[in-house]
């Protein structure tokens, strides 16, 4: 179906194809119909100018939030694996930390696989440090080396031989021979300054050399999710999950922002904060709409970056000074907006709440204007 | 061998740990020992602790031998008349006391049929898992934990007969019950910690049902009957203290009727129950606003003009006078010394309370709510004996709360009263249901307590057995005549121009933060302004610098301290509170330019 050039430009994409969809097998005048009554409910569903979605907003996710403090289960436990959730994970999100406290991946797997398969591909990511492979280190004190002796199923387990453990350890560890014997594999010190000290702090460093898998998955596990197999994860490295190739890259994501706006960019970014921010709600059972979350997210991601709500991220970008005082640290603000000159336009609420004005919004908003005989 | 500690140091090493431990309780319960030691052998660690030190909780038990308590009948018997006492218990080794360490080492039984040849130790009563307060609650083991830790909270609350000195006290905040009374449920507590002595109740006949949407969310309905016959009555006592302080230079404050030549003199009218040596006399009816003790001060300090001034010694007034919202009649006057020798004055003002709507009220398992309504006897339910009830009780406070322990009160009570007896509610030890409701039978009333009742306005009958009995209830300290507050203009603060703070200085309701956020939200901006325009102020600006000008009143003149009187002036609205802000700025060093641009 056609739609007139006129109902073009009004309508958002979304709806246009969905007009396009339902309007099948329409007549002409029905169809204008139609389009007229669209129209008119989506010029009523549109925000008003002067409503204030901001604080709407806010509020909206401001008072469940309330509720959501009362509530113990801020972790959730997937199995053996715990998962920040609740408040404590809504404010990493909004704060735009760094470093999250429990970083997660959610690895989908291309084609329908079998458990088997599953299991040998989720034990490929996880990261295998020599400890975990290692029945014991012997230190023979005479000669100076040390003897590894490897476990067996933990090896064929990951896929492993003794001999590329042994390859492993002498790209990590210099001044040293590293000779293999069956299960063992031995590293004796060779520089000048091989000391029996020096020995010990060479055992300390082999226990966390890096063996094999993926760097940062601490842990896997596979989980069956509707009709197949997913891999979660605990620990997240994004890119190079997505580089293995029986990796379903269109749908697995992480939970750490920082990784997927450097990976996927700032779009995948800001879905990944609505998505997050509604799982959480939705966990503790609480209705907020998507569309508050979505001006939170819009508002942390506008300029390609991400910033959190916080004095550092999203509340130094106002352009208000009063109002960057008014939030934490006023003297630092106002020392600042003094020394560059800065001029307050009072174009938004905390300030004209400060000086007694009537905010711009709502009926603030409108002015008449009549001009004034003098 | 292992290593011996004493209070926590290491002593020495001893060869058997066990028969060591096992010695020292041997020679204490022989009382060789002190009795205040406890010893603890941990095999973990291989250590014996030994504790003799004070600050140490303790706890009495039974002491068990061969599976039998060492608390025979005969020592029963000579308890009962009173021919042996505790302390005889304790040296003849049958009570022990024990610490936190030594506890770990004891095996207890709770009850004494359930005593084996492992226990080590019997509990006295299992009601010693109690405190004080938790004890006095009737039937607890039938009541959820919270609500029984929330009910002996409130008892603490209750107005009651603090001490039997309070007409020679001064005590701050204090209430007195009028007429207390011995609750009908009783705990074995009541009897030991002598609760007689000091009650601090009243047994009323409590009906549970709905009274017209009154009762709702906790609310009470009481009897205006009741009310006039003097139930839940009490006198609050509040004090006023001055002090006759010494000042540098000799100079002092002075307890008199104040001269009018003193600096803040009131009127006379303030001054007017006052007695020649400047002390109100005793039961004088006073409001707010009257002053209690006269006192003047020395001027605070000698500068400026008051050197010139021929009035120089003008003395301050600074009498202690009743505060908004207060009253009473002048109960005891007493004429002392503080501790730093000063001449101290202290009155006590009394005043009557009678229950009102609003004043809070509990039974004793964490039932509490506040008079909803005082009805006339006449409206009131009454039984087909008869009877009225003196307080009517939400059945809804029940269901979610599971005091199950009110309801067995009420039952409790209704036998107590109708048997002439006192009724054992003691926890775990208390009469059993069963036996209740069958006394109750045999007094000629239905045995679950329900009577049939008929409405007081209308006089049909309900349709509904109401379940009515007696129950203890508490008066709690918390009355709305101390907190009934209202404002629509009044005192504001000196610096920000804003209204006072807090119910003693008149002050303000605020609107918050998120209250100012739901105005915003709703986009009433103007309502908003309007809300906050208590402390807005007309401001002169200059318009060449953006500073505040100067308005001269007696040149009605204003001009610009920077710029001189020729420039433009424009007054402007603002908030007094960001005037003084941006005079905040200038002490920053600073310069806040106001840049004036006309709104139309």
């Amino acid at each position: 179906m056609n739609i007139p050039k006129e109902y073009l430009n009004e309508f958002p994409e979304k709806i246009i194809d969905d007009l396009k969809e339902s309007g099948k097998g329409l007549t002409d005048s029905k169809f204008k119909k139609v389009l007229e009554k669209t129209l008119e409910e989506y010029k009523k569903a549109r925000i008003t100018p002067g409503e204030c979605v901001g604080l709407v907003g806010a509020e909206s996710i401001g008072e469940p939030g309330t509720q959501m403090t009362l509530n113990t289960f801020h972790f959730a436990g997937v199995s053996e694996m715990n998962v920040t959730m609740g408040l404590p994970r809504i404010i990493e999100i909004l704060d735009g930390r760094k470093t999250i406290s429990t970083p997660m991946m959610e690895v989908y797997l291309k084609g329908k696989l079998s458990g088997e398969k599953v299991k040998a591909h989720a034990l490929m990511l996880k990261e295998t440090l020599l400890g975990v492979v290692v029945d014991e280190f012997n230190i023979d004190i005479a000669d100076l080396k040390i003897d590894v002796l490897l476990k067996e199923d933990k090896l064929t387990e990951r896929s492993l031989t003794s001999a590329t453990v042994a390859n492993v350890i002498k790209k990590a560890i210099k001044k040293a021979t590293v000779t293999k014997e069956d299960n063992t594999v031995t590293v004796k010190l060779t520089g000048k300054d091989a000391s029996l000290n020096e020995l010990y702090r060479t055992k300390e460093k082999l226990k966390d050399v890096f063996v094999s898998g993926i760097k940062g998955i601490k842990e896997v596990l596979p989980v069956k999710r509707k009709e197949e197999f997913i891999i979660i994860t605990a620990g997240s490295n994004l890119n190079e999950v997505m580089a293995l190739d029986f990796v379903d890259t269109t749908r697995t994501t992480s939970n750490d922002l920082y990784e997927v706006h450097a990976v996927l960019g700032v779009e995948a970014a800001r879905q990944l904060i609505i998505d997050e921010v509604m799982k959480v709600m939705e966990n503790q059972g609480l209705n907020v709409d998507v569309r508050h979350i979505m001006l939170v997210a819009d508002t942390m991601c506008v300029n390609g970056n991400i910033k959190g709500i916080t004095r550092y991220g999203v509340v130094s970008e106002k352009s208000s000074a009063l109002a960057r005082a008014s939030f934490e640290t006023p003297v630092k603000h106002i020392l600042a907006a003094a020394l560059t000159g800065e001029r307050d336009e009072l174009t938004s609420v905390v300030e004209n709440v400060m000086l007694n004005q009537p905010v711009p919004l709502g009926t603030g908003l409108p002015g008449l204007v009549t001009e004034v005989k003098k | 061998m292992s290593d011996v500690f004493l209070n926590g140091k290491y002593l020495g090493k001893v060869d058997d740990p066990k028969a060591f431990v096992a010695s020292i309780k041997d020679e204490r319960r022989k009382n060789k020992l002190a009795g205040s030691a406890n010893v603890l052998y941990n095999d973990e660690q291989n250590e014996v602790y030994v504790f003799s030190a004070g600050g140490r909780l303790r706890k009495p038990l039974i002491l068990v031998k061969d599976g039998k308590s060492l608390m025979t009948e005969q020592h029963e018997k000579q308890l009962e008349k009173k021919e042996i006492s505790w302390t005889d218990l304790v040296k003849q080794g049958v009570i022990e006391y024990l610490d936190a360490s030594e506890e770990e080492s004891a095996y207890v039984a709770f009850t004494e049929e359930e005593v084996t040849a492992d226990h080590t130790h019997l509990e006295i009563s299992p009601l010693v898992m109690f405190g004080l307060c938790t004890s006095l609650f009737p039937f607890a083991n039938f009541t959820q934990g919270t609500r029984v830790s929330i009910g002996s909270k409130n008892q603490k609350q209750a107005l009651g007969f603090y001490a039997a000195n309070y007409q020679l006290r001064i005590d701050m905040d204090i209430s007195l019950l009028h007429t207390p009374q011995v609750p009908i449920v009783k705990s074995v507590m009541h009897d030991v910690a002598e609760y007689e002595k000091h009650p601090s109740g009243q047994n009323v006949i409590v009906a549970i049902m709905g009274y017209d949407g009154y009762n709702m969310d906790d609310a009470l309905v009481i009897n205006k009957a009741s009310v006039d016959r003097g139930l839940a009555r009490s006198t609050y006592y509040r004090p006023v203290v001055s002090e006759e302080l010494r000042y540098s230079g000799g100079l002092t404050d002075e307890i008199s009727i104040p001269d009018k030549e003193v600096k803040g003199y009131k009127s006379e009218k303030d001054y007017a129950f006052l007695e020649e040596d400047g002390i109100i006399s005793v039961e004088s009816n006073v409001k707010e606003g009257d002053v209690i003790i006269g006192k003047t001060s020395p001027p605070r300090f000698l500068s400026g003009l008051d050197e010139y001034n021929l009035a120089s010694s003008t003395r301050r007034e600074s009498s202690s006078s009743l505060k908004h919202g207060e009253k009473g009649i002048v109960d005891f006057v007493l004429v002392s010394e503080s501790s730093n020798g000063n001449r101290l004055i202290q009155v006590r003002l009394r005043e009557q309370r009678i229950p009102e709507v609003g004043d809070k009220f509990t039974s004793r398992h964490g039932q509490k709510g506040v008079i909803g309504l005082i009805v006339n006897p006449g409206d009131m339910p009454f039984t087909a004996s008869g009877l009225t009830p003196d307080l009517i009780f939400s059945p809804h406070g029940i269901p979610t709360r599971m005091t199950v322990s009110h309801l067995l009160e009420l039952l409790g009570g209704k036998i107590g009263a109708l048997a002439g007896r006192f009724v054992d509610g003691t926890t775990f030890e208390s009469e059993k249901e069963a036996d209740l409701r069958k006394e109750l039978a045999s007094l000629g009333f239905r045995d679950n307590g329900t009577e049939t009742m008929y409405n007081g306005i209308t006089g049909k009958k309900y349709k509904a057995r109401i379940f009515v009995g007696n129950m203890y209830y508490l008066k709690l300290r918390h009355m709305v005549s101390n907190k009934l507050h209202a404002r629509a203009r009044g005192p504001i603060q000196l610096l920000t121009r804003q209204p006072t703070e807090g119910r003693a200085k008149e002050g303000g309701l605020r609107l918050g933060e998120m209250e100012k956020d739901t105005f915003v939200a709703h986009g009433a901006s103007l309502l908003l302004k309007e809300r906050f325009d208590s402390d807005k102020t007309i401001v002169p600006v200059c318009e060449e610098c953006g500073l505040i000008a100067v308005y001269d009143n007696y040149k009605d003149k204003t001009f610009c301290p920077t710029c001189g009187g020729d420039v433009n002036i424009s007054n402007i609205e603002l908030s007094y509170a960001f005037k003084l802000l941006l005079d905040e700025f200038k002490t920053l060093g600073v310069y806040p330019k106001l840049n004036l641009s006309n709104k139309y």
